[in-house]
């Protein structure tokens, strides 16, 4: 009992300790960021104002008004947006028909997806570049639309797959015994029950669509250009700015932060989902 | 009405035949059991019936209509599950009212029906609450109560019972029996406890391997079955099956004789063994009884309690008129 009661006083002090310790080292860096972001590029890199500096917002009156920055935030969420609608548009009737009439092939079929990301993706940029370019489409929304999609598909139709197989297929059986034919399941029974699973995918894809670098700086030059691009353009020949660059990546990761915030309990309830029975 | 008759109906899965073609016809009104031990394919049969899965072969005549190529919700015919498959996001009145919704009735209606249903399986007091928020009883009661909404020729039960505990599964069962009695609908029930099968059934379809071993009443399987694996797998205790020289003695290559149609005598029986175990129920006293030149342990069925013990040396006398008798092939003699 004493060593219960004991080993159960340490974990109450330990855990959140830990928990505490592991999120400030997490979130230090971002922290770090956003302090700089109000410092000028100038104190910016001097010692004696790490933490005592004057605040200003300089740096983001220069974004806003010579960057453009609303533009780049606009093809971000524009893009993203559109890319999870697609992504889950094609990923629920993939994963549905996998999940409820799997065939021997359903398996390898998702190995194969999943293998897929596994490709470097270096190794197929001057086809694709090549490929946008001679089909008139590089530098446009639509391609960075069906870049993201393509790239998250194959995530999202395995976490999809793996929310819809804990719904018991009697339900979706009854289902059809009561008169419902196959988009009726989706809509009655599929989205409803895996309602959490669906939300956590799409948060996830949004969030790996407006943090994709790699393709949107590559595949776009003004037109489609997303904040990632707008950070990249902030490499100066003449060294780091470290103010201004903060203030243009706090900006970018900002909303994603916020919206993460926000869906934090649908996330952790997406992630956790499955008791369904 | 639901008269329902399989002709010439096989399943196959890939390469692999789980039902050989059958013939097999239910009465509009009867209460059908499908019993078998487990992979015997019988909710195989059942799946065909409701067309949760199709037929390699044959046809299924429901009302005397061909539904092979009809899907479920279009056949008439409503299903309750083993593991209840309510929605469970819907509430209790929802659940009910499904099926009505998808055929597009009036709101009105649907709640006149459900309420109707409701006060019938007593779940009154229920329908704003959620199936996670049910007990196991109550969660089957909102499983039929949704079949019998909708009217249907027919109910499929697929082992509506197995989920519930011993005591509620003896007032469940009562329940659909009464059910039936009341709405004369034709039911298929599988189950794989051949108590389940004796006590509900008109007409009892015993399975193996996909194959039909015998199709009758209760009492007729009971009386005559028509093979080995009938004589074993209905009655309980199961029937004891001797061969070798006593059997040949009978001109049998296997005897059978039930363990309630043997009688524990003073002395002077046909045979005399002693008592390995002996299980006393009160009501009955289950013996099983090692008797020297058998193979196997006899189990004897006595009625009210006897003082033996583990053991004890005991005459049996069986009744030779209840002897079933059985050929080289497995099939019934005389």
């Amino acid at each position: 009992m004493a060593i219960v009661a004991q080993h159960t006083k340490f974990s109450k002090v330990a855990w959140p300790v830990l928990a505490w310790a592991v999120g400030l080292l997490f979130f230090f860096p971002i922290f770090f960021m956003v302090m700089t972001s109000f410092k000028t590029d100038a104190d910016a890199v001097k010692p004696e104002f790490l933490f005592r500096f004057t605040p200003t917002l300089e740096n983001y009156t220069n974004m806003t008004n010579n960057y453009d920055y609303w533009r780049f935030a606009t093809n971000s969420v524009i893009t993203s947006v559109t890319a999870t609608l697609f992504t889950l548009f094609v990923a629920v009737p993939c994963a549905y028909a996998m999940a409820f009439n799997p065939s021997r092939g359903t398996k390898d079929i998702l190995m194969w997806m999943l293998s897929t990301k596994m490709l470097p993706a270096a190794a197929v940029l001057y086809p694709m570049i090549f490929m946008a370019k001679s089909l008139g489409i590089y530098d446009t929304k639509f391609l960075i639309v069906m870049v993201l999609s393509l790239i998250n598909l194959p995530i999202a139709v395995w976490m999809l797959f793996t929310y819809f197989k804990d719904i018991p297929k009697d339900i979706i059986e009854a289902g059809q015994m009561d008169g419902l034919n196959t988009w009726g399941e989706v809509r009655e029974i599929l989205i409803p029950l895996a309602w959490g699973g669906i939300a956590s995918t799409a948060l996830l894809v949004f969030i790996f669509c407006w943090n994709e670098a790699y393709w949107t700086v590559r595949l776009t030059t003004i037109d489609a250009a997303t904040l990632s691009k707008l950070i990249e353009g902030n490499r100066a020949p003449e060294g780091l700015f470290f103010g201004r660059l903060s203030a243009v990546s706090t900006a970018a990761v900002g909303p994603i932060v916020v919206l993460g915030w926000f869906c934090q309990k649908q996330l952790v309830q997406g992630l956790t989902f499955g008791a369904v029975k | 009405m639901g008269r329902i008759v399989l002709q010439k109906v096989s399943k196959k899965f890939g390469e692999i035949e789980i039902i050989p073609p059958l013939d097999l016809t239910i009465e509009d009104g009867e209460f059908a059991v499908f019993v078998g031990p487990s992979g015997c394919g019988k909710s195989t049969l059942l799946r065909l019936i409701a067309g949760l899965e199709d037929n390699t072969s044959g046809d299924i005549i429901i009302d005397g209509n061909t539904v092979t190529q009809v899907p479920p919700s279009k056949r008439g015919l409503a299903m309750v599950f083993q593991s209840y498959a309510l929605y469970p996001h819907m509430t209790v009145r929802k659940n009910i009212g499904f099926p009505l919704r998808m055929e597009k009735m009036d709101q009105a209606e649907i709640d006149v029906k459900v309420n109707t249903a409701a006060t019938s399986l007593n779940l009154t007091d229920y329908l704003d609450r959620k199936p996670g928020q049910l007990s196991g009883g109550q969660r089957q009661r909102v499983a039929i109560g949704r079949a019998i909404v909708r009217e249907p020729l027919a109910f499929l039960f697929d082992e509506p019972l197995s989920n519930l505990d011993a005591a509620l599964r003896v007032g469940m069962r009562m329940e659909i029996l009464e059910l039936h009695n009341k709405l004369k609908t034709t039911m298929i029930y599988v189950t794989h406890d051949q108590v389940e099968a004796m006590t509900m059934a008109d007409k009892i379809v015993v399975l193996q391997a996909g194959v039909i071993e015998q199709v009758g009443s209760p009492l007729e399987l009971y009386r005559a079955p028509r093979n080995l694996f009938v004589a074993g797998f209905i009655g309980s205790p199961k029937m004891n099956l001797i061969t070798g020289p006593l059997a040949a003695k009978h001109g049998a290559t296997t005897i059978g004789i039930r363990p309630e149609h043997i009688d524990v005598v003073a002395s002077g029986g046909t045979w005399e063994g002693t008592v390995s175990v002996s299980e006393h129920l009160g009501s009955d006293t289950f013996l099983h009884v090692k008797v020297a030149g058998f193979e196997q342990v006899l189990t004897v069925r006595s009625i009210g309690d006897i003082a033996v013990k583990h053991g004890d040396k005991v005459s049996l006398s069986p009744r030779l008129g209840e002897l079933h008798k059985f050929g080289a092939d497995g099939l019934r003699i005389g």
